[in-house]
């Protein structure tokens, strides 16, 4: 696929920097997104991909660098303003409002969505609009039948849906997958790879995925880019990147193919 | 009609349902059920109680932070009122302006305290106002001019409001109605009131953000909702609410002072009713300070009628002696946390 590189990215990260103490999890990594792409981004473990993650959806506060999204710096914001503007966050911990429903999950991510939070004197279950919302989105990722469940009860690999299903809720321009198939049993990972699949069709979404198993990001991404120690040391089309040196060097070398997929059956 | 007053929550179960009606019946004709001036006393401290540990309940059971700041709160607004009260003469405007006024400013305290100390850990916010609850019952016992310090403010209040006030001449059902007994009613519905409003706040889409972040406070974040601000929110409405039921208190005791409004040992009391009747259930708040309330007014008559059966028995009726009546609480609500980890909300909803 093309990347529509004279178009301004919809997500940009500029010299992005963190440091814990004298360790630098992230080093000046400049990356530009486009809409309508579909980015994976691999490294070893330890690279800092899920770091990059955190200092774009604002967990972490850079220590250097900017993130701008829609031409507007967003390095200050808050998570929340972040997620209200548009970039939505699928985590690899499985993190989910444990004690409620599966539908007051997704309702509760429609709610925020709809900026309807403060109300304060209706009933919740009166708007019924948030509730149908939320249903359409669960019955996206399979869970419907699982509605009335409390979430701490669902499998894991039902969990990691109703993960996309709440990034999904918030409406989002930037979809971040943090290893959305980790832990997942062999029947559950293409049910959550045809989802991925089937939000990319929407060529105003920008998707980036952070992933493991090279099967999977030969059959989804449009580009590669490669983090080793922080530092961004490959970007480019998949089969190339798969097959640089530098790459089979940094990761592939530490983590072969075989043995990451074998390790998450 | 009756589930959209209870804002959607109902009781979800058949036991529950029977013991709350038995609680709002059995407050509703209180003064004829049970006459006597004692029981009445007992009646109103239980109405206004349920709002004060209804509204407590909003951040420790909805919101999932823990402030030891309530009584505070529930003195600005005992306070309040009793100043307006004692300055203005016993006057309705006074009893409006104070409790305006009381309002007010415990929504302001409140706001300053969430200002500072939200933001950081929760431990430091309950030290923070465990801090400014007791620095705040010191500066009540030393501006003794404004407040009354340690004898507190008794002050009059409306004649109508008073037992001098005789409606009817005559005792109906032997009870005579007289002032004393439109007071109860002024905080028993005032009560009522309050309480639904609070049951629909944790219904609406605001308290179920609350629940989320008692959840998940990362989680709620990272879909939206400005953690910080809700929080602060909760923190002001509950400190408004309690300052509300801090008035109620001033009107049907027309005394207040720092041991029936701000002591810490009230605190640990809310504290236990919460536990007791079912964290993040309002109708928890309910049963939980009926049954605090009556075990603390009657459970010394309860011992002594024990001892007197008991009374052959050497070392039995020493330990059944309506003295040792603390111990007895104590093993109580020992025994009720053991066996209702959930309150007995949640024992009655079998969860």
């Amino acid at each position: 696929m093309e990347l529509r590189k004279d178009e301004k990215p919809v997500l940009s990260t500029h010299d992005l920097t963190i440091r814990f103490g004298g360790h630098v999890a992230v080093d000046a990594v400049s990356c530009d997104f486009h809409r309508g792409t579909l980015t994976a981004i691999v490294g070893p473990n330890g690279a800092g991909k899920t770091t990059y993650f955190n200092l774009i959806s604002g967990q972490l506060a850079a220590s250097a660098g900017h993130v701008w999204f829609n031409g507007e710096d967003i390095t200050r914001l808050s998570v929340a303003d972040r997620t209200l503007r548009g970039i939505g966050r699928a985590f690899q911990m499985t993190n989910l409002f444990p004690g409620l429903s599966v539908r007051e999950n997704a309702r509760l991510a429609v709610q925020a969505h709809q900026r309807m939070g403060m109300d304060l004197f209706s009933m919740a279950d009166s708007h019924v609009e948030l509730i149908e919302r939320a249903e359409h989105i669960l019955a996206e990722v399979h869970l419907l039948d699982k509605a009335e469940q409390i979430t701490s009860e669902l499998s894991h690999g039902d969990q990691r849906k109703l993960e996309v299903a709440l990034m999904i809720a918030i409406g989002p321009q930037v979809l971040m997958f943090d290893e959305p198939t980790a832990g997942m049993s062999v029947d559950e990972v293409p049910v959550v790879l045809d989802l991925i699949r089937e939000l990319k069709q929407d060529k105003d979404r920008t998707i980036l995925l952070v992933e493991h198993k090279m099967d999977v990001i030969r059959s989804l991404a449009d580009r590669i880019i490669v983090l080793h120690n922080g530092e961004l040391v490959a970007d480019g089309d998949p089969t190339e990147v798969i097959a640089s040196p530098v790459v089979q060097q940094a990761y592939l070398g530490v983590a072969p193919e075989e043995k990451t997929e074998g390790a998450h059956v | 009609m009756i589930v959209k007053l209870l804002s959607g929550d109902r009781p979800r179960s058949k036991m529950l349902s029977a013991v709350l009606l038995l609680i709002l019946f059995g407050l509703l004709f209180a003064p004829f059920l049970f006459p006597g001036t004692r029981s009445l006393d007992t009646a109103a401290r239980i109405c206004i109680f349920i709002v004060l540990v209804a509204s407590y309940d909003l951040l420790l059971g909805y919101t999932g932070v823990v402030s030891f700041a309530h009584t505070m709160f529930f003195g600005i607004g005992a306070y309040g009122t009793a100043i307006a009260l004692v300055n203005m003469g016993a006057s309705y405007s006074a009893i409006a302006l104070g409790t305006v006024c009381g309002a007010l400013v415990a929504g302001a305290f409140a706001f300053v305290i969430a200002l500072f100390s939200l933001r950081v850990k929760a431990i430091f916010f309950a030290m923070m106002t465990l801090a400014v609850a007791s620095a705040f019952l010191v500066l009540v016992s030393q501006l003794s001019g404004f407040t009354g310090g340690e004898d507190g403010l008794s002050y009059r209040i409306p004649r109508e409001m008073t037992p001098a006030f005789k409606l009817v001449k005559e005792k109906v059902l032997g009870v005579r109605l007289n002032g004393k007994l439109i007071t109860y009613y002024v905080v028993f519905f005032s009560s009522l009131c309050l309480f639904l409003v609070l049951l629909r706040m944790v219904n609406s889409p605001f308290g179920r953000v609350l629940q989320a972040i008692r959840e998940n406070a990362f989680r709620a974040e990272a879909i939206g909702y400005k953690v910080v601000r809700y929080r602060s929110v909760a923190t002001i409405l509950s400190a408004v609410m309690a300052a509300l039921a801090g008035s109620l208190m001033a009107l049907w005791l027309r005394y207040t002072g720092p041991a029936t409004t701000l002591s810490m040992d009230i605190m640990v009391d809310i504290l236990l009713m919460v536990v007791i009747g079912g964290m993040g259930s309002m109708y928890g708040a309910v049963i939980g300070a009926v049954l605090f309330l009556l075990t603390q007014s009657y459970l010394q008559n309860l011992l002594g009628l024990l001892q007197e059966s008991l009374g052959s028995l050497p070392i039995v009726s020493e330990v059944v002696s309506p003295e040792r009546w603390l111990l007895w609480l104590g093993m109580l609500f020992i025994c009720s946390i053991y066996w209702f980890p959930k309150g007995i909300v949640g024992r009655l909803r079998g969860t």
